[in-house]
């Protein structure tokens, strides 16, 4: 990792020796390569867990795990996945490019970020160990609907609550600063409308990170409340709802679907573009579909429980709100389509991962469309159609847009270009794996398989051994990818300021590897 | 140096802002559960009913009838008998009903219950009016105690015309533990509900 920020490079100081630098350090570049390298541990951890998920259902009946442990592993892969995977590579990525992107020398509250990074290590660590505790890790599902999560939850679950808070105040802090830097810090002359619009999208984000994330952190109280301090909320006999809580956590649980694909739209867009060598089709228009899609994501919360007995009102207003995010959601993936016609492209690695985001997140926002039709969600709620549908948005959405980030910056990062051809076959494995693994669970959830069950029918076993082998090989392949970034790491063919052929934007304007610190005084921006 | 003074200045203030939003956010959380009950029992979503006391509309509609069918349902560990006295009564609306439910506790110790009611179609929940409901109040029964547990009711004569049966549920929890906690706790009269809200 040191090789990361030669010392050569530096101007003023290099970071500090040893341990202690990453411990104190208050450099974005420095905390964004320690978010990258946590995010890529959890993104294994949890990996490991879905391999155990895909081995247990590679053939029906149960063979290596017991359906305690099964659901263990569902919920972990869950939480771990969507707050420890994606979330944090996010922040790592606005951390190594906003500054660079806007002008600024570092974050606005460089102190701050130390701190936000901080808490998520003893936050996994937390929630990692009830693994080893008595009754078990956290076994309902990483929504952890009560009164499963409260009257008949595993003494754990305390520990998961308060896992749940540091996450909550890491990811806000991380969004005030991310807010701060970009309203406060950028250089003169970069006005709202020229911002690159990875920035434009995490500014977004981190304004949807500021609204919901406290209202997790009320409703782990409140499930708090009712396990120690004998309170109602959830408890139908103390007067309480248990489908309120589904409602609270559903306010939360939507936008924070969109937090995390608003930054992968913002990474695609910068990518498209250079690799198309035209300028991005519709700058304010994505603007303007981004900040609908965040706006719209407030009012939608309630498709996810259609089948809660709702209103016959409701059911058709959440309905029709679901799928006007259809609307915004095609102007983002038309503009995409619209940049790449007649461009001179070409397929580098980076590239590849953002042209396979546009086609396999589409699927997914297609299976989006389709589970929104309340009438028909009656037969995709709970089934395996519903995991292909997330797996689609979250994989080759939101993950395939985070490595394609990391390749693209990486010689940016390191001052080496990556390995070509290994990239590309990491691409194709993933590729491949991802396909193989998910569209078959679109088959087996329209015909009637439940989510999160470790035992099927008979007539589902040909897709899940197929989703199994595709999982493995999905699985693998991110070897190929430790390897590729080890190695891109530790040396290769010294890369140029611009690294690729005349990209946009400030960060290609200082050398690569992007000095220890840069833009202390503010760069012109025509 | 000004600007960066200027720069401090500004991220202070935006900070201070956004950490409000968060406490206000925080909050609006738990506003949500006073909010969704108001608007479950404005609607009648969810079998919430409102209409409680003892306003009786005037006059009954002897044009047609309603059929109510009574269930009781038993919430899990729940060791009572608990059932109907007659499953299905038919009233017109706007005359007053008496029903009764039966329940007996098996065990060999005391317990306290509490019936939720549910009613379905949930439109039909505004115009069920309860008179009288063992729901109101905590239920204690003794070891092997049998009691009728009584209810009166008015179906409102407003109750739209495709709605010709109505499903009126009771689930049976056993709250003797929370009971017992309470107790000890202090010498308050129990009241049904520790969030302050009213289960009809």
């Amino acid at each position: 990792m040191n090789t990361m920020t030669k010392v050569e490079h530096t101007e003023h100081h290099g970071p500090a020796a040893g341990l202690t630098r990453w411990l104190y350090t208050t450099n974005h570049k420095d905390i964004g390569t320690l978010y990258l390298w946590f995010s890529f541990t959890m993104f294994l951890t949890g990996g490991c867990m879905a391999l155990m998920i895909r081995a247990e259902l590679f053939q029906p009946g149960l063979q290596l795990i017991q359906p305690e442990f099964f659901n263990q592993m569902t919920t972990m892969h869950g939480l771990i996945m969507v707050f420890g995977a994606v979330m944090p590579a996010f922040v790592g990525l606005a951390n190594w490019m906003l500054p660079m992107m806007v002008g600024a020398p570092d974050m606005a509250l460089p102190r701050m970020n130390n701190w936000s990074f901080w808490i998520l290590p003893f936050a996994f660590t937390m929630m990692l160990s009830t693994l080893f505790m008595d009754g078990g890790a956290p076994n309902f599902g990483w929504t952890f609907y009560a009164p499963l999560s409260t009257t008949y939850a595993p003494p754990s679950v305390t520990y998961f609550i308060f896992a749940v808070h540091m996450m909550g105040i890491s990811s806000i802090m991380g969004a005030i600063n991310i807010i701060a830097t970009i309203l406060n810090m950028r250089a003169p002359g970069m006005t709202m409308m020229k911002l690159p619009l990875f920035v434009w999208t995490w500014l977004i984000t981190a304004f949807l990170l500021i609204a919901v994330m406290p209202v997790l952190a009320g409703v782990v109280t409140m499930m708090l409340m009712d396990i120690h301090f004998g309170t109602s909320f959830f408890n139908a006999a103390g007067g309480g709802d248990p489908v309120l809580f589904q409602h609270v956590f559903w306010f939360f649980g939507h936008p924070e679907v969109y937090i995390m694909i608003l930054p992968a739209f913002g990474i695609v867009s910068e990518i498209i573009p250079t690799f198309a060598r035209k300028r991005l089709f519709g700058y304010s228009s994505m603007v303007y579909a981004t900040s609908s899609i965040a706006f719209l994501s407030f009012i939608v919360w309630v498709h996810h429980m259609f089948t809660v007995g709702l209103h016959l009102m409701g059911e058709l207003f959440f309905m029709y709100a679901t799928m006007l995010i259809a609307v915004p959601t095609g102007v983002k993936v038309f503009n995409w389509v619209a940049t790449m016609f007649r461009g001179s492209m070409t397929f580098e690695t980076p590239m590849l991962f953002a042209i396979a985001f546009v086609v396999l997140f589409t699927i997914g926002g297609f299976s989006g469309l389709m589970l929104a039709i309340a009438p028909a969600d009656f037969q995709y709620h709970d089934t395996y159609f519903v995991v292909a549908h997330f797996h689609y948005v979250l994989v080759p959405g939101a993950v395939f847009a985070i490595m394609a980030g990391v390749y693209y910056w990486l010689p940016k990062w390191t001052g080496h270009y990556y390995p070509e051809t290994m990239g590309k076959i990491h691409f194709w494995c993933s590729f491949i794996g991802v396909n193989l693994t998910f569209f078959p669970m679109h088959f087996i959830g329209l015909a009637g398989m439940p989510r999160r069950i470790p035992d099927y029918a008979l007539q589902f076993a040909e897709f899940n051994m197929v989703a199994s082998i595709g999982a493995f090989i999905f699985g693998f392949s991110q070897l190929i990818f430790l390897a590729l970034i080890i190695k891109t790491i530790r040396g290769g063919s010294p890369a140029t300021a611009e690294v690729w052929d005349k990209p946009h934007g400030l960060e290609w304007t200082i050398p690569s590897p992007a000095p220890y610190h840069t833009f202390s005084t503010p760069p012109e921006v025509k | 140096m000004k600007p960066a003074n200027s720069t401090q200045q500004k991220n202070r203030s935006i900070v201070r802002t956004l950490i409000f939003s968060c406490v206000l956010m925080f909050g609006f959380g738990f506003a949500l559960v006073p909010l969704y009950d108001v608007f479950c029992r404005i609607t009648g979503l969810n079998g919430k009913v409102v209409n409680t006391g003892p306003d009786i509309p005037a006059g009954s509609d002897k044009s047609r009838t309603i059929r109510v069918q009574m269930i009781a349902v038993n919430n899990e560990s729940m060791p009572w008998e608990f059932r109907a006295l007659s499953p299905m009564v038919t009233v017109y609306p706007g005359e007053s009903k008496q029903a009764a439910y039966l329940a007996h506790n098996p065990t060999s110790e005391k317990m306290v219950a509490q019936a939720i009611p549910s009613v379905s179609p949930s439109e039909a929940a505004q115009y069920l009016h309860k008179v009288n409901c063992f729901c109101f109040d905590r239920q204690p029964l003794d070891s092997l105690e049998t009691r009728e547990m009584p209810l009166l009711f008015v179906i409102d004569p407003e109750l739209p015309t495709y709605i010709s049966t109505i499903t009126l549920s009771y689930t049976l929890f056993d709250i003797t533990s929370t009971q017992v906690a309470e107790n000890n706790l202090s010498s308050n009269p129990a009241q049904p509900n520790s969030t302050g809200r009213n289960t009809l």
